[in-house]
């Protein structure tokens, strides 16, 4: 998977391609606006990572020249502006998602799979690791092959997992995407570790090839045993 | 008190004092100015009938008043030399009126033909308490008559002198600066108004700027810092995914991480409340406050169990609001946050909702908030670090974006908002 980040801000980008590196794209980089719209014209890319405000143009109006060349790549808007209009004009020029700065890395990786998931998995509804498959359309798990009830959340929290495997999930984080932003504010997040324990029992009881494991008391990470 | 009432009031002050004096002085002028008329009339008859004595000498038999207005009686020598003449206030039974009457007397001697004679001649007076009577009312007429015009000139002219100067107070009174409106403009030609109006023109002018400056400086600053946050935020994820991490350190980064995700609450608070200030919420539509209610409070459901907090959800009535659906939820979200993370461990929350109002109630620290304070910016009432004391500001600020009341009390031991949202039902 080829990923491109069109990111100004040096630090972010970096930090962006360190994160992406370890999930095995293969990452590059466009600083501006003229260099990104270089790296469109001549290359493909299963995914690209803009930012709205650029030196030299507008992100929007890279959308707008991606449509233009026919290119049909992924496309997840990065923007510090949370405008209903950015996002409503970005999302009709063809963006597939929109995320506002700041945001956690394990949301990020989430929003890319997910994308490459609606795009090109050839009608394949399921995630798949070790022996457990998670079908996203009917919200069903199946652990070698037996089906395994999941409560609304703990399929919330799974799904993430599986989406961040290997990867740290902050409480912070996983409490945004599972109980929603409004979350935010809590003052202990001791609350998530019930669910996260029910969760590990089933797919200890079910024998799963996976686990999930405390990160130093502040997220949690999906392994594979 | 109006200015206009107030001269209104100083005048007749004035009025009811000048013609008080004025009347009274009038009528003692008045009753001298009688008394000396009829004095001289007296004196006057007094010549006639001596005269006419000389003449005819039966008037000397006229010793009872009888049908005319003198008397004559025969006195000795002495007491007619000792005689001066006088001139007084008697009172005399009259028959037409059945009663004593006031008369002036004039008591006088006179010699004729080597006898002494006692004169004397009465003439009818004002009866006094009829003159101060009637005065009086005149008096009171020509007060209220001139109070009245004053009224009636101040009115039809005083009000239309003044008018500009009511209508640029009016102009103030709405003059919002957050609305982009224009300078005031009263058509005036008098100077002091014209003055009035341009020293408020340039109040506004430097008030717009400084508001403007601030509002500008809010914005760019959250905003300028959600691309650094976003950096510091994620480079500790990363960093904390690494494998040579000590448990020591990863604690610290940790933390930090903590205190990073609530800058970013704050900085995500204070941007809101920029573009609530900014009016960028146009969007509206009817909600059911009853549905979403409900349907938010889901999410805090588990957090609730865990802190076992028992929520109470009361509907008298459906609620049905006209609004901007984020900016509901962000009032709901943050008011039941409120309610949530000030509770206590295995507190209370109740949620009343009637046809035009949201009442939410919790239990909480066993005093009474400030009732203004309380939806300040970064008022704190508890020690909760993760709290960003904006979120009821954020409520505030969005109940003035609509112009709906948001009011806090404390009773019964529960900390409660209410929220009339009667204006955009």
């Amino acid at each position: 998977m080829k990923i491109l980040i069109i990111e100004d801000e040096k630090d972010l980008r970096e930090t962006l391609e360190a994160s992406l590196l370890k999930e095995q794209y293969v990452v590059e980089t466009a600083v501006d606006f003229d260099s990104a719209d270089e790296k469109i014209s001549v290359y493909d890319y299963d995914c690209i990572l803009l930012d709205i405000m650029l030196p030299g143009g507008s992100g929007l109006e890279i959308l707008a020249k991606l449509k233009e060349l026919g290119k049909s790549e992924n496309v997840i808007i990065i923007s510090a502006k949370n405008s209903i209009d950015d996002k409503v004009s970005g999302l009709a020029l063809g963006a597939d998602d929109y995320l506002t700065k700041p945001f956690h890395i394990a949301e990020l990786n989430a929003r890319i799979k997910s994308v490459f998931r609606r795009k090109n998995l050839d009608g394949k509804n399921t995630i798949d690791i070790g022996n457990l498959s998670l079908n996203v359309i009917d919200r069903s798990l199946l652990i070698a092959g037996e089906a395994v009830h999941l409560n609304r959340k703990e399929y919330d929290i799974l799904n993430y997992f599986l989406l961040n495997k290997n990867r740290l999930i902050t409480k912070t984080a996983l409490a945004e995407r599972v109980w929603g932003d409004q979350i935010d504010q809590t003052d202990n997040f001791d609350f998530i570790y019930y669910q996260i324990k029910n969760l590990r029992k089933k797919l200890h009881e079910s024998e799963a090839d996976v686990d999930i494991e405390s990160v130093y008391g502040v997220g949690y990470k999906l392994i594979e045993k | 008190m109006k200015l206009l009432n107030r001269s209104l009031f100083y005048l007749a002050l004035a009025f009811f004092f000048i013609i008080g004096i004025w009347s009274v002085l009038f009528y003692f002028n008045l009753k001298d100015e009688i008394r000396d008329s009829i004095d001289d009339g007296l004196d006057n008859n007094r010549l006639l009938i001596i005269q006419k004595v000389k003449t005819d000498s039966s008037l000397l038999e006229q010793h009872e008043f009888g049908g005319n207005n003198f008397e004559i009686r025969p006195i000795s020598k002495d007491n007619a030399l000792q005689y001066i003449d006088n001139y007084k206030d008697t009172m005399m039974y009259r028959l037409n009126e059945n009663d004593l009457e006031p008369v002036r007397i004039l008591q006088t001697a006179f010699k004729h033909s080597d006898n002494y004679y006692q004169l004397r001649i009465i003439s009818s007076l004002v009866e006094e308490d009829d003159l101060i009577e009637d005065s009086f009312w005149s008096v009171l007429w020509l007060f209220v008559i001139l109070v009245s015009s004053i009224v009636l000139v101040n009115n039809l002219i005083l009000r239309r002198l003044w008018n500009p100067f009511y209508e640029l107070l009016n102009r103030l009174k709405v003059y919002r600066l957050d609305k982009d409106e224009k300078p005031i403009y009263i058509d005036t030609k008098v100077k002091e108004f014209r003055e009035l109006q341009d020293a408020s023109n340039i109040l506004i002018r430097h008030a717009r700027e400084a508001y403007n400056s601030q509002k500008q400086f809010t914005e760019n600053a959250s905003h300028e810092l959600q691309t650094p946050l976003a950096v510091i935020g994620n480079k500790l994820e990363l960093l904390l995914e690494s494998d040579h991490l000590k448990d020591m350190d990863a604690k610290v980064i940790a933390e930090v991480i903590d205190i990073a995700n609530r800058l970013t609450r704050i900085n995500k608070a204070l941007l809101l409340l920029a573009k609530i200030e900014n009016k960028q919420f146009p969007e509206q539509e009817l909600l059911s406050l009853n549905t979403l209610t409900k349907e938010l409070s889901g999410h805090f459901e588990d957090y609730m169990e865990y802190k076992v907090i028992e929520l109470s959800f009361e509907e008298l009535a459906e609620l049905k609001v006209t609004m901007n659906t984020s900016l509901a939820e962000v009032l709901l979200v943050n008011l039941l946050k409120n309610a949530i993370f000030h509770n206590i461990h295995g507190g209370r929350i109740s949620l009343q909702l009637t046809k035009d109002t949201l009442r939410i109630c919790n239990t909480g620290s066993e005093k009474a908030l400030h009732p203004e304070k309380i939806f300040s910016r970064f008022q704190k009432f508890s020690d909760k670090s993760q709290s960003t004391g904006l979120g009821l500001a954020v409520s505030k600020a969005i109940c003035d974006f609509y112009g709906i009341k948001l009011s806090y009390d404390y009773s019964g031991n529960a900390h409660c908002f209410k929220v009339n949202f009667r204006k955009i039902i």
